[in-house]
């Protein structure tokens, strides 16, 4: 699972309020490489909530991120190299993600999160 | 990529070894699928760098026509796990990147507008009365471009009707009505394989 996916995902149990962001648990993650793409990342910028994108990649040792930022930095091709490998090369592989309101732990195994809820959860 | 190039791509994919009839696992086949993704890329410009989400993915069929296409993230979704498994593998063998993620599409509650389209094959509602209404109910909140959905041409004025009228989409349009060929997989199937008509529509949220 990449940071971008984590980055729209939240808990979806009944009656939870505060599902968002899901905290990551990761005993196993991997970079792979894809092409860079500024377009993309010039767009989604905006969408993307940062602290959360700091938050998990930090799990995951990377933290060349900036914590203020701003659209000019759009302009610099460091900052979208950065922008780029933490958004869409980080893999969360094996682990989970928590719940912050209930604690909930919802399992990811060979990179796929299981976000399947129990039947008192629905 | 070509159509033609796509379609032969996709016909080198795994389909369900073992389908499960509560779940109307029916593969979505090459024809359809390269037809699907390759008209919303050229038509409307809906997948090329653009984030996707497969909703009921199966064997990821669409996800990895998406990849293909070079759209630049693509998520699968379903509830079940082999399926996930395979299209986990299908993805590795045409050496794609998708996200996969096992999670019911009802009650799916993603913070927007990340996702761009949404392109799916949903389970036409034969055994589960109305749940390819509740895939399209939350295809329109997820997506902010548009919904890609494959449903019976029997349903088209109830389809059209539901969507206007209580899913408030923009738009809603059949781009083009296709055969849907629907081997014998299962026990109760009579016939070696059915021809169905299905429509290819495409929604505006």
């Amino acid at each position: 699972m990449r940071l971008l996916t984590h980055n729209m995902l939240s808990c979806n149990i009944k009656g939870v309020t505060n599902g968002y962001p899901l905290t990551i648990e990761a005993s196993k993650w991997m970079a792979k490489e894809v092409d860079f793409n500024g377009d993309f990342l010039r767009n989604i910028f905006v969408k993307i909530e940062w602290k959360v994108l700091i938050e998990a990649a930090k799990v995951m040792g990377y933290t060349d991120l900036p914590v203020e930022v701003d659209s000019s930095m759009l302009n610099s091709d460091e900052f979208l190299q950065k922008f780029h490998h933490a958004l869409l090369e980080i893999h969360v592989e094996e682990g989970a993600l928590i719940c912050p309101e209930t604690g909930r732990k919802f399992p990811v195994h060979k990179g796929i999160p299981n976000m399947l809820l129990n039947e008192d959860e629905v | 990529m070509k159509l033609k190039k796509l379609e032969g791509l996709l016909g080198d994919l795994d389909q369900f070894s073992d389908p499960k009839v509560e779940l109307e696992q029916y593969p979505t086949g090459p024809h359809v699928a390269s037809r699907l993704i390759y008209t919303a890329e050229n038509s409307f410009g809906d997948i090329t760098g653009k984030v996707v989400a497969d909703f009921g993915c199966g064997c990821a069929t669409l996800g990895i026509a998406s990849a293909l296409m070079e759209a630049e993230h693509v998520i699968g979704i379903d509830i079940d796990s082999q399926s996930l498994d395979i299209a986990s593998t299908n993805a590795e063998d045409m050496e794609v990147n998708i996200d996969l993620m096992l999670s019911d599409i009802k009650g799916l509650n993603w913070r927007g507008p990340l996702v761009d389209t949404v392109v799916m094959n949903p389970p036409f509602g034969t055994r589960n009365e109305g749940i390819d209404m509740e895939f399209l109910k939350t295809a329109l909140k997820v997506a902010s471009r548009a919904v890609y959905s494959l449903h019976k041409t029997t349903t088209r004025e109830h389809i059209k009707r539901v969507a206007i009228r209580d899913f408030n989409v923009k738009k809603a349009e059949v781009l083009c009505e296709l055969r849907f060929d629907v081997p014998r997989l299962y026990k109760f199937h009579r016939k070696k394989s059915v021809d169905i008509a299905v429509d290819l529509w495409r929604f505006v949220p």
